[in-house]
């Protein structure tokens, strides 16, 4: 039976039985692992509230055939904030269901995990436009699991400058000689809130970024290419991202 | 695999909720060697449930009528409702003998990350009964747990919306257990919940 220990943050749990939890956590050290938590749905489990959704902890497992087992959780961050309204839980829900599909057993990505907290703290800090946090991190997760969003030139010929036409299947923008005749180009504030995206502060971002920032709908539509640009890559969009309110 | 029946058995059980293909296997052999008139019982009970039993129309709690047995109540306040996810939790509550109003199931909890978004809950017949029924007062009594908290706060916004007065049952520490032993994230509720003496 070997034990070890990892730092990760629980992503999401089904209900295994009468009193335990299936886990999906993210470890710094080993990616995606799955483990029972016996007995944590009880009320006074010693566990208690540390291993739900979001949290981020320091747990120790001892490897089992299919499913690892928790036997001790220390908690480093709760963010409890975050399950504790709903428009925050439903875009934690969204980064969440994100890394889980992207994670892999055995696989480490410091950079999914530390994209990961960074979300949550973004969250974490109550920001006036959670959605827009949410957006940011689903672009930058694409960029995490290999697919880039190139927006800095053409995608194809390398011609540079910000083109309009944003083309998923080409991994970014394609100049007016590269994109496939009918392209819908997007307008520019649109344009200019992807870029945003991709490498904005979190803090800005949580805050709309500011009253010259763009409207509602450029955000809306910027957060909407984020979104299919992850969802062509992993293969299928993300259930939560529909529950998202906007 | 099975063949025939022993096999439609099992995937029938294996269907049921917290229920893997090894229980599922152990069940099935459990019935097949038991007594017939202990197997018919078993089925009788699912078929007259399952004829019987249906949702009260007011509170979606499960009945034999139309309306449940706590809505027909006419010692209970009609005025105060408490909002639960299933009819389970109310069972739960009801144990406790130390609320008189009357109830909501919501028929679940909110979770995005499984496609469960509020339009799939009773949150509609629940605005409805507010204004209907005159209520006064909600108590959110969904579980402490991230569903449960994303459907409290949810409710939250919109009954504080329209001046309904609402409050979260407490959460906290449980009774007969010792502090020290108490996980951070549940004492910390305990605190933010105190109360003056
Ligand atoms: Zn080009
Ligand atoms: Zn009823």
């Amino acid at each position: 039976m070997a034990l070890y220990r990892e730092q990760g943050v629980v992503l999401r749990s089904y209900k295994l039985g009468e009193t335990d939890r299936i886990l999906h956590l993210f470890t710094q050290g080993r990616g995606k692992v799955r483990a029972v938590a016996k007995g944590v749905r009880r009320s006074g489990s010693r566990f208690g509230g540390r291993l739900e959704p979001f949290s981020h902890v320091d747990v120790q497992l001892y490897e089992g055939r299919e499913l690892d087992v928790v036997t001790q959780a220390e908690l480093i961050t709760s963010f409890a904030s975050v399950r504790g309204d709903w428009v925050l839980s439903a875009c934690g829900s969204a980064m969440a269901e994100g890394a889980d599909r992207v994670a892999q057993p055995d696989e480490r990505s410091n950079g999914l995990f530390l994209l990961l907290l960074a979300g949550l703290r973004a969250l974490s800090d109550a920001p006036a436009h959670p959605a827009v946090v949410l957006d940011a991190y689903l672009l930058r997760l694409a960029s995490v699991a290999g697919y880039h969003p190139y927006l800095e030139g053409c995608a194809s010929c390398g011609a540079p400058g910000a083109h309009p036409v944003f083309h998923i299947a080409s991994g970014g923008t394609l100049c007016a000689g590269c994109a496939p005749p009918g392209s819908q180009p997007l307008a520019s504030p649109v344009r200019a809130m992807l870029g945003v995206l991709a490498d904005g502060d979190w803090a800005d971002l949580g805050a709309g970024l500011g009253a010259t920032g763009p409207d509602a709908r450029a955000r809306r539509a910027a957060g909407a290419v984020a979104h299919s640009f992850l969802a062509y890559h992993l293969g299928r969009p993300l259930r939560s991202w529909e529950l998202v309110p906007r | 695999m099975y063949e025939g029946p022993v096999q439609d058995l099992i995937t029938e059980l294996g269907r049921l909720p917290g229920v893997g293909p090894k229980s599922a296997q152990r069940l099935a052999f459990h019935l097949l060697s038991a007594e017939p008139e202990d197997a018919r019982r078993l089925a009788r009970a699912i078929l007259e449930a399952k004829e019987r039993v249906r949702f009260c129309r007011r509170c979606f709690n499960v009945s034999e009528r139309e309306e449940c047995r706590i809505c027909r109540d006419a010692r209970r306040d009609a005025h105060v409702l408490c909002v639960v996810e299933e009819p389970r939790d109310l069972q739960a509550i009801e144990k406790t003998a130390e609320f008189r109003g009357r109830y909501h199931v919501l028929g679940g909890a909110i979770s995005p990350i499984d496609g469960v978004g509020p339009e799939r809950l009773h949150i509609r017949e629940l605005l409805a009964r507010l204004d209907a029924e005159d209520i006064t007062e909600v108590v959110l009594a969904t579980n402490p747990n991230i569903e449960g908290e994303a459907t409290a706060s949810f409710l939250a916004r919109q009954l504080k919306a329209i001046g309904v007065p609402v409050s979260r049952i407490a959460s906290g520490l449980p009774v007969g257990g010792d502090l020290e032993y108490a996980d951070e994230v549940t004492l910390g509720r305990a605190f933010a919940g105190r109360r003056t003496l």
